[in-house]
């Protein structure tokens, strides 16, 4: 017990440590640059004391049940040996997770209301609603559809930079005869997709499969899952702009 | 009290938002592996801190940091700030918003740095590469390549050049680099685009891009805000890249050294 504790202290001061560089910035753009006094200083040490105290809960249930729970699912599914239910898995991962992400839902909604003050679609609540489900879906599909790719690669070993460099001529050649209103929309949607919780699973996915697989190498094979969620909605939300355009 | 009552609803806000998660392992846990979970007990109770953790944190970000550099943002990128002491604002330079540019780099930096999920993978890379790979030398080198892809994205929208410039030339540079760098890194350093954009950085980023798009005269937020997450998801690319080539770079002269050093030995031993 007493050294369970000791444990949970010494996560706690790695977590002091991890936002020590937030308090530094915004201390010294506050005092030095602004010149300005901290305001509700009280709100604002509680709230660090919770952030601190956050991250180390998270890190801790990180490595007892989200990084392990990836790895055993990984691990019965390459035993099961049935590919085409490890796929079905993959495409509802990705597909699940990121339709119900609110970082998606928030910037879906800001597009809609972009575009429909530009024109593109009518300025109704229920097209805005469409327009903005559209999005959410489209993104949703590309990131199923990317954790397929992505796993298919695991399985047969294909070397990454090719998939992901001609992923990168695609974006290019798309953002030439894409509708310029989309561009900016379609980059920023790679990034958002990618949340605290699935980012750990998919990751501990990948390198399970890739460690239960002979002849795979875990560094070279098991990464890249997040790098092909991140690449397939840029190209996916600019066909989606060209579609309804 | 009312601290406790605010934790619950955004506990039950994680809670929602993990739920298809959970149920989509659950439904293929039971249904098509059919095996009961391995350490169950354990498992569950990582999941509960994951949620604990998550909402507490959430709370805290809400509480202390998103309004403060939220207005910071504001502050720094207010017309008021910028061209304090000029009598006649005759025309925007780029070198007036030389704090904006520091502000972003600095807060792309250490925002990256306290980021849980690049946490995650960092953890989950030094683990797998058999401590070969430093998880706090990754997550310093990602947090570089965040805050000079935001503070190349602010000069961006001042200085107003179209977006696709910047990240097709950023996308030559990972094709280059990729040929040259060492093979392990080349899916970690992809992966680590997509990972450094998320609960912490987004939000303060999304602030200082609007703040910027909203001030500066000829710029539309809805056009220019947008993309500053695209160059915090480039960048890292980059620069775990070079971190590794400038690794293998030092070990191979340390190797060269050491060689050098015994062939003196081994030539000093002839002469004798």
């Amino acid at each position: 017990m007493n050294n369970q504790f000791f444990v949970f202290l010494k996560a706690l001061l790695g977590s002091c440590k991890d936002l020590l560089p937030i308090i530094v910035v915004i201390s010294f753009f506050q005092f030095a640059v602004l010149q300005q006094p901290m305001p509700n200083i009280g709100d604002i040490l509680v709230g660090l004391a919770l952030v601190v105290l956050g991250l180390t809960f998270f890190i801790y249930g990180l490595e007892m049940g989200l990084f392990p729970i990836g790895e055993s699912m990984a691990q019965a599914f390459a035993k099961k040996g049935s590919i085409s239910w490890l796929l079905t898995f993959a495409f509802c991962l990705g597909f699940g997770t990121t339709v119900a992400e609110p970082a998606l839902i928030a910037v879906a909604k800001e597009a809609a209301i972009v575009a429909a003050s530009g024109g593109i679609i009518t300025d109704t609540i229920e097209s805005q609603l469409s327009y903005a489900n559209g999005l959410r879906f489209t993104v949703a599909f590309a990131v199923g559809f990317a954790i397929v790719v992505g796993v298919l690669r695991i399985l047969r070993g294909w070397p990454i930079q090719y998939l992901i460099l001609g992923g990168y001529v695609v974006v290019v050649l798309m953002t030439m005869i894409a509708p310029s209103w989309i561009i900016g929309i379609a980059y920023d949607s790679g990034g958002v997709t990618t949340s605290t919780i699935t980012v750990p699973l998919v990751t501990a996915l990948g390198v399970g499969l890739a460690s239960a697989i002979k002849g795979r190498n875990p560094m070279i094979d098991g990464f890249g899952l997040i790098a092909f969620a991140s690449l397939t909605p840029m190209i996916f939300v600019m066909i989606y702009g060209m579609v309804i355009s | 009290m009312e601290l406790l009552f605010e934790f619950l609803t955004t506990l039950k806000n994680t809670v929602v938002d993990v739920l298809p998660i959970l149920s989509i392992i659950l439904g293929f846990q039971l249904l098509v592996i059919r095996k009961p979970i391995p350490h169950i007990k354990q498992v569950g109770f990582g999941f509960i801190y994951v949620l604990i953790g998550l909402a507490l944190f959430l709370l805290g970000l809400e509480k202390a940091l998103f309004p403060l550099g939220k207005m910071m943002a504001e502050q720094l990128t207010a017309p008021e700030f910028i061209h304090a002491g000029q009598e006649v604002l005759t025309a925007i330079h780029w070198s007036d918003y030389t704090w904006v540019y520091i502000f972003a780099a600095a807060i792309g930096f250490s925002t990256t740095i306290a980021e849980p999920s690049l946490i995650a993978v960092a953890i989950k890379a030094e683990e797998v590469s058999g401590g070969a790979i430093n998880a706090n030398s990754l997550r310093i080198s990602v947090a570089i390549g965040v805050a000079v892809g935001i503070a190349l994205g602010s000069y961006r929208i001042v200085v107003g050049h179209p977006i696709h410039y910047y990240i097709i030339a950023g996308y030559v540079v990972v094709v280059i680099q990729t040929f040259f760098c060492p093979k392990l890194i080349v899916p970690l350093a992809y992966d680590s685009g997509g990972v450094t954009t998320s609960t912490v950085t987004v939000p303060l980023v999304a602030a200082l891009g609007l703040g910027l798009a909203s001030t500066i005269p000829g710029r539309s937020p809805l056009i220019d805000g947008f993309g500053l997450i695209a160059f915090a998801s480039l960048f890292p690319i980059i620069a775990v890249m070079a971190y590794a080539q400038l690794t293998e770079a030092k070990a191979r002269r340390a190797e060269k050294k050491s060689e050098k050093r015994i062939q003196d030995k081994e030539n000093k031993r002839n002469s004798k």
